[in-house]
Formats: C-alpha cells, structure tokens, sequence
C-alpha cells in the first residue's frame, strides 16, 4: 500500500491517516476495545462541549436584548424550528429537540473536524450509519405506531393509473430501503472526500514548485469544506424532517 | 496485477463525480431559472433545492466511495 | 491487504491502513461513544438549552407586544390630546367669531341709530331750509306782484288813465296765477 501511496519525484500522501482511530493515551498500536478513550472520543465530548458552550453558557443572562453568542443561539435554535414546522407540519413540533439534537451535533461536529489536525468524527460510516439507520428505524416505528397499517399507502401510490402502481411500489419499497444507506453515506462521504482532497493538496506542497499553488488549492478547497459542513448537516436535518412527515402523513 | 486493476477502476468510478456535477448543476441552474422567472416564489423553495443537490449529489458520493474503496480495500 | 492487521485493532506504525473507516474493529468503540454523546447533546439541549431559548424568546415576543400596546396606548393618548387642542381651538374661533358678531351688530345697531338720527337731522334742516326757501319764494312772489302792481299802476297812471288799484292788482294776480 505505501509503495502504490508513492508519486514520482518522492511525493508521500497519506490522506486517510487522518481518520485513523487510535487510542487517545498509550501506544498507537494498543487495541480499541469498545470503552478505550480513543481520538474519536476526544472529538465527540469537544462537540458535546462545543455545543453547551454554543447553546446554553451563551443563554445563561436570559438576556432580551441578545449579545452575539445569544444571537447565534437563538439563529439555531429559530433556523431548526422553522424548518421542521416548515417541513413536518404542527405535528411535528414535539419531535423538534431529537432533530435539533442531530443537526447541532453534526454542524459541531462537522466544523471541529475542520480544525487542523484534529478528527472528523462525522467522516466515521460506523457514526453516520447510526445517525442515518437511528432516523431510519425511528422514523418507520413511528410511522406503524401513528398510521398502523395504512402506513404502508406510503408504497402505494393512489395517483397513479393502477396497472403501474405494483412496480411504483417496488421502486419506492427500494428507494425507503435506500434511504438510510444514502442518508449516512452522503455525510461521511461528503466529509471524507473533502478532508482526503485538502490533505491531498497539502501533499503537493511538498514540492516547492507547485506548493504556492497547492497552499492556495488548500485554502480554496477549505472554504468549500467549511461550506460544505454547514450544508450536509443541513442537509441531514432537512432529510431527516421530509423522512419524519412521510411517517406522520403517509399519504401523498 | 489486480492492484492496477482496481486502479483503474478506481479511475473509472471518478467519472461518476463528473456525472454528479451535471447533475447538481442541472438542478441548481434549473432553479435559478424559475427563480428568476418568479422571485417571490423561490424563497420558499430552497429547501427543495437542497434536498435535490443532495440527493443528486449523493450518487456522486457513490461513486467516489466505489473509487475508495477499489483504491485501499479491494 | 492492511485490513487483516487493523481488523485485530492493531495498527502498525508507518503502513498505511487503507480506508480507517472501514476498521471494522473501532466500530464497537465509535458506536459507543457517538451514542453517549448523543444522548448527552439530547439532555443538554431538551432539558436546559432549548427550554430556556424558547423563554427567552417567549419573553422577547411579550416585551414586544408589551412595548406595542404601550406605544398604541400612548398615540391614543396624544390623538386624544390632539383633538381636546383641536376642539378647543375650535371653540375659541367660535367664541371670537361670536364676540366679533356681536361687536359688530353693536356697532352697526349704534351706527344704524347715529344714521337714523342724521337723517332726522338732515330732514329737518332740509324742511327748514325748504320752508326758508319758500317763505323766500313766497316773499319774492309778494314783491315781484307788488313790484308788478306798482309798476302796472305807474305804467296806466303814464298813459293817462285812471289806475284803478284793484283791478290792477286782480289783473296782476290773474297773470302771475296764469
């Protein structure tokens, strides 16, 4: 592997060292049993930390008339709202924390990982499949608890001339089949492809001759990165809201 | 031998992030050019716009995860 | 290839691993840790976050409703204000204009008396005059029939004939009549 890693002229790209998970104390070739305190746990607990500095020390003076850190949070906080009321109706308010919890914990997620050297917690499938199948399993149980059996009329178009919707529901059978795979897959690849480019640029700037250009290709591709996080956790917000009113108003 | 196959292949599955290029561009021009036809309409769109970027964008992630993984699993 | 060593978790030193993501090994450890964040985030943001930023903007929602009503109370006031100045005005122009009436009609009914009287004056200095003016006429007839008689009695007297005084005065009068 590291002989195919290897251009011309000496050029060493590793760019998938930085989702190693290693252990975050001891050698980096101990063991990850499953309650090792590895890197990935570093990162997770900075977001949970990012996200109580972000949402409730800024919160704490109660304030009317609101600071900036106030402001922000409370931009998050109406953004979210808006958008599942938006999207899932009135019935949906009451699911609003578990979405927000999502959306703030990909969003700080997703920007910590653009810190330089840090760990992208998000790019991990094993993360993003449990954000992705939790929504996907969630959102189908309440679907059955809320519709019964008539939630099944969400494979079954009504709209359409009979003779095709046997093969309408097969194709949607599949595409909800689809669904979590993509929904995951989509934020981790999003988030791999993007931090495996920026080390990838950050590669050629080993060679003197091109590394103003790769520096500025760095600098470039990082600003598409930071705009791309804000958008995948989006995103995955907006999904996981459409997913939610398919499962509450089944019928198109 | 196989390793440069799945190089190749490799390569061959980057054509599809090309393919997902069109595809979000289709579907980001199609919509400026509704929004400019009727401005006070589009702002209550974006959201649609979004979630077709993505799901167009997501078979673009497809392909490279194929690339990925004929590149370092195979 | 790579995958054999990192699936026992054991990364070796200076070999690259292939793709991390797929070290099916650090799955269990992720997994773990990604559900007590979550549920973490969740308490955080369900219990004290967003309890609180709904209150707050409860509260800014009220204050400003508050402000608004206050602001609504206050320009009613001030139309109230404003239309007490109005009326008052009004009724200040009303009260001039009476006074102003009244004044007037005063003045006219003293300037209708001084006329009435003026013309009274006029009139009778005017009858005065005309009675003084005949009385003078009446004189002037008297001397001009005199005159006449005399001078007819002087002019028969000259001619020889005896003037009867009478007849010359009624020959007179009946010319002066004619």
């Amino acid at each position: 592997m590291a002989d195919d890693a290897k251009g011309g002229g000496g050029l060493e790209f590793h760019p998938m060292d930085q989702f190693i998970v290693k252990p975050l104390f001891g050698e980096v070739g101990d063991p990850v049993h499953w309650y090792t305190i590895t890197n990935a746990t570093l990162w997770l607990a900075l977001a949970v930390l990012a996200i109580i500095g972000l949402m409730v020390l800024t919160t704490s003076k109660r304030a009317v008339v609101p600071g900036r850190g106030q402001s922000i949070a409370e931009l998050m906080y109406g953004f979210v709202y808006k958008m599942v009321e938006d999207v899932t109706g009135k019935d949906g308010i009451k699911y609003f924390p578990y979405i927000m919890t999502l959306f703030m914990f990909i969003l700080c997620a997703n920007f910590l990982g653009l810190i330089p050297m840090s760990f992208t917690t998000t790019s991990h499938i094993a993360v993003t499949a449990i954000l992705g199948f939790g929504v996907f399993f969630a959102v189908t149980i309440l679907g059955f608890v809320k519709n019964g059996a008539s939630f099944l009329g969400l494979f079954w178009v009504s709209s359409a001339p009979l003779p095709l919707r046997p093969v309408l529901a097969i194709i949607e059978i599949i595409s909800y089949f689809v669904r979590p795979v993509s929904h995951s897959i989509r934020l981790a690849g999003n988030m791999m492809a993007g931090h495996a480019v920026l080390k990838v640029f950050a590669g050629f700037a080993q060679v003197a001759a091109i590394a103003p250009v790769a520096i500025i290709g760095v600098m470039a591709i990082y600003g598409l990165e930071v705009l791309v996080s804000a958008i995948q956790a989006y995103v995955f917000t907006i999904l996981t809201c459409v997913y939610l009113k398919d499962a509450l108003h089944p019928h198109h | 031998m196989e390793g440069e196959l799945a190089h190749i292949g490799a390569g061959l599955a980057a054509i599809g992030s090309g393919a997902a290029a069109i595809g979000v561009g289709h579907v980001a021009g199609n919509f400026l050019a509704g929004a400019l036809r009727n401005p006070s309409a589009a702002a209550g769109q974006t959201a649609t716009l979004f979630i077709g970027i993505a799901f167009a964008e997501a078979l673009g992630i497809f392909s490279f995860l194929v690339a990925l993984l004929l590149m370092f699993a195979v | 290839m790579a995958e054999n060593t990192n699936a026992l978790g054991e990364v070796a030193v200076g070999a690259p691993p292939g793709m991390p993501q797929l070290d099916i090994g650090t799955f269990d450890n992720q997994v773990f840790w990604l559900l007590i964040t979550l549920v973490a985030i969740y308490f955080v943001l369900s219990r004290v976050a967003l309890p609180r930023i709904a209150a707050i903007l409860a509260e800014r929602q009220g204050t400003i409703t508050n402000d608004i009503a206050a602001a609504e109370d206050l320009k009613a006031k001030a139309e109230a204000a404003e239309a007490a100045y109005d009326k008052a005005l009004a009724d200040a122009r009303a009260e001039a204009q009476r006074i102003a009436g009244e004044t007037k009609a005063a003045i006219q009914a003293d300037l209708d008396v001084a006329i009435e009287k003026a013309d009274a004056d006029i009139a009778a200095k005017a009858a005065e005059s005309e009675k003084a003016i005949a009385e003078i006429r009446a004189g002037a007839m008297d001397a001009v029939a005199e005159v006449a008689k005399d001078t007819a009695q002087e002019i028969v007297a000259a001619m020889g004939g005896k003037a009867d005084a009478k007849a010359v005065a009624a020959a007179v009068d009946s010319r002066m009549k004619g």
